[in-house]
């Protein structure tokens, strides 16, 4: 299926990148953050809430089975998207943290005092906090993978790493703070070696590529709609079936349960079981026609079109007296982190955003790299498919014209 | 001059700035007229919390009146706390803790600084509120 890729018929779908910060067009790099949501998602979303709005899975009236049959239809295109064996496999969940925080109580539980759970060095802190938690109320060990000044994780010390204690390893697909593109395949397979299940966190892959859940043999993947152009507050948390079954129920309450007296309850099957109480429907349906809209593009084309800005990028950003960028791993998404020497991230993103550049600075919710880098934090512009070269030249210039005034 | 004469000042020299980055380079410029902290001040303890850069603030009182000094780490950050200092410092406690400083909104500052973590703005007033009213307890 090769279509054309035209930038500028996406951007069409976009009504916000229309909008004006002040005189200056707005320039959106602070995609890693959250994506822009496409007129067909907006629409969706006015769509149900003007004519489809009802509770699901209990109303036998004509716009509860609308919704119902909505809501679980986005289930099966976001499988499809997955490539995930069953629908039953995919959780519809509040974002990327509230699917770990579920693996981490649930299977955590399920864990004895003195087991490993690995993750890496390069963590967002939802995939560090939730382990910490979890590992402090059972005895637990937190391990990390280390990584080199390319950001990039050192793997050689993996098989040590590794021990039979081992339950959990888990670890970000891309870096948010980075941009490093880990080998996931690579350590999914030394970790099953031992018997370790594996916790992939997609919430900065999927929007840039696909990936195949029963090609990567991962145990779980977790990501967020926001980030993959669908709604806030709605994520999925992909599991294992066998797994899934095996955990207990996370959170108690309604859709959860199978029956339910004064004395005891029996749960419900998958994918409900993890489901407790009215879920975020219209996040769900939302979520469903985003991966349908990206679903019918190019998806190789926006790669393409993803490299390039990043080459172009970096390429401008290195021409840059003084510049530094953080993390030049080999193997990058479109982000990129930098610093500038002798100035503060805080105020070349405040005279960013005056020229109408959202960009974002601080520590990424990524301490633990800023500590390995003994920085405090960066300056983050991070692509869209629908970011264009031109905006990259009205960032350079718009950070020459801040380094100026700063000077 | 009163806390509202050197806001109206303050006002009137903004006002002269169409652009909003020729008001940044104001706020850059009065950075460097900044009273800065002497180091012995410049602690962990005086750091503010809720910026996103590092702004450490001291005040003490001189004859009656409150005399703050600061120091930041960003540019920026610097600008916005001597702004802050040149309306309210030397001045009695009662009256800082009483000041509206309606300034911030008539320059526009509150809507290019949204009061949200990153910039600091309000944790830098109520800091500043805070210190007016301990040192009046302390008299």
């Amino acid at each position: 299926m090769m279509m054309k890729f035209s930038v500028n018929d996406i951007r069409a779908q976009f009504p916000i990148l229309q909008t004006k910060i002040g005189k200056y067009p707005l320039v959106y790099f602070d995609n890693g953050a959250t994506s822009q949501k496409p007129q067909v998602v907006i629409d969706c979303i006015n769509q149900y809430y003007s004519a489809e709005n009802a509770n699901i899975h209990r109303g036998v009236h004509h716009l509860s089975q609308v919704s119902t049959t909505n809501y679980e239809n986005a289930r099966k295109t976001i499988q499809a998207y997955l490539n995930a064996e069953k629908s039953e496999e995919i959780i519809f969940t509040k974002g990327t943290t509230d699917g770990i925080n579920l693996i981490a109580q649930s299977f955590g539980r399920m864990l004895k005092a003195g087991d490993e759970i690995l993750i890496t060095e390069m963590e967002h802190h939802s995939n560090i906090v939730p382990w910490q938690m979890v590992a402090q109320e059972r005895g637990l060990v937190v391990k990390y993978i280390p990584m080199n000044e390319a950001g990039e994780l050192k793997l050689e010390g993996l098989d040590d790493l590794l021990t039979d204690r081992t339950k959990i390893v888990s670890l970000t697909h891309v870096s948010n703070a980075l941009g490093t593109i880990n080998p996931i395949e690579k350590i999914i397979e030394a970790a099953h070696q031992k018997g370790a299940k594996v916790v992939i966190d997609a919430a900065q892959s999927l929007q840039h590529f696909k990936v195949d859940v029963q090609a990567l043999d991962c145990d779980f993947m977790v990501f967020s709609g926001h980030k993959i152009f669908g709604p806030t507050g709605v994520g999925i948390l992909y599991g294992k079936e066998d797994l899934l079954n095996a955990m207990p129920p996370y959170q108690g309450g309604g859709d959860m349960i199978k029956t339910v007296s004064m004395k005891e309850t029996t749960y419900n099957d998958l994918p409900h079981k993890f489901e407790a109480g009215t879920p975020n429907i219209v996040g769900g349906i939302g979520l469903g026609k985003a991966i349908e809209w990206l679903s019918s593009l190019d998806l190789e084309a926006i790669q393409a079109h993803e490299n390039d800005l990043l080459a172009y990028a970096t390429t401008a950003l290195e021409a840059i007296p003084n510049l530094k960028i953080y993390g030049t791993a080999a193997q990058k998404s479109s982000t990129i982190s930098f610093l500038i020497e002798g100035t503060h991230p805080y105020d070349i993103g405040t005279l960013l955003n005056q020229q109408g550049i959202a960009v974002r600075t601080g520590h990424h919710c990524t301490q633990p790299i800023m500590d390995f880098f003994e920085i405090p934090g960066t300056i983050r512009a991070s692509f869209s498919f629908y970011n264009t070269h031109g905006e990259i030249d009205q960032f350079i210039n718009a950070l020459k014209k801040a380094l100026a005034m700063l000077s | 001059m009163t806390i509202e004469e050197k806001e109206r000042e303050l006002i009137d020299s903004f006002a002269i700035y169409e652009d909003w980055m020729e008001k940044y380079e104001y706020i850059i410029e009065l950075g460097k007229d900044l009273p800065l902290i002497a180091d012995d001040y410049k602690t962990e303890e005086n750091i503010i919390k809720g910026c996103q850069s590092m702004v450490w603030l001291h005040a003490e009182k001189k004859d009656d009146k409150v005399v703050f000094t600061a120091d930041a780490d960003a540019i920026i950050a610097k600008g916005i706390i001597a702004l802050l200092i040149d309306v309210l410092s030397n001045e009695t406690p009662e009256a800082i803790m009483n000041a509206k400083l309606e300034f911030i909104n008539a320059i526009g500052l509150q809507e290019h600084l949204s009061p949200t973590r990153s910039n600091g703005l309000v944790a830098m007033v109520k800091q500043m509120k805070m210190y007016a009213i301990a040192l009046n307890m302390k008299q």
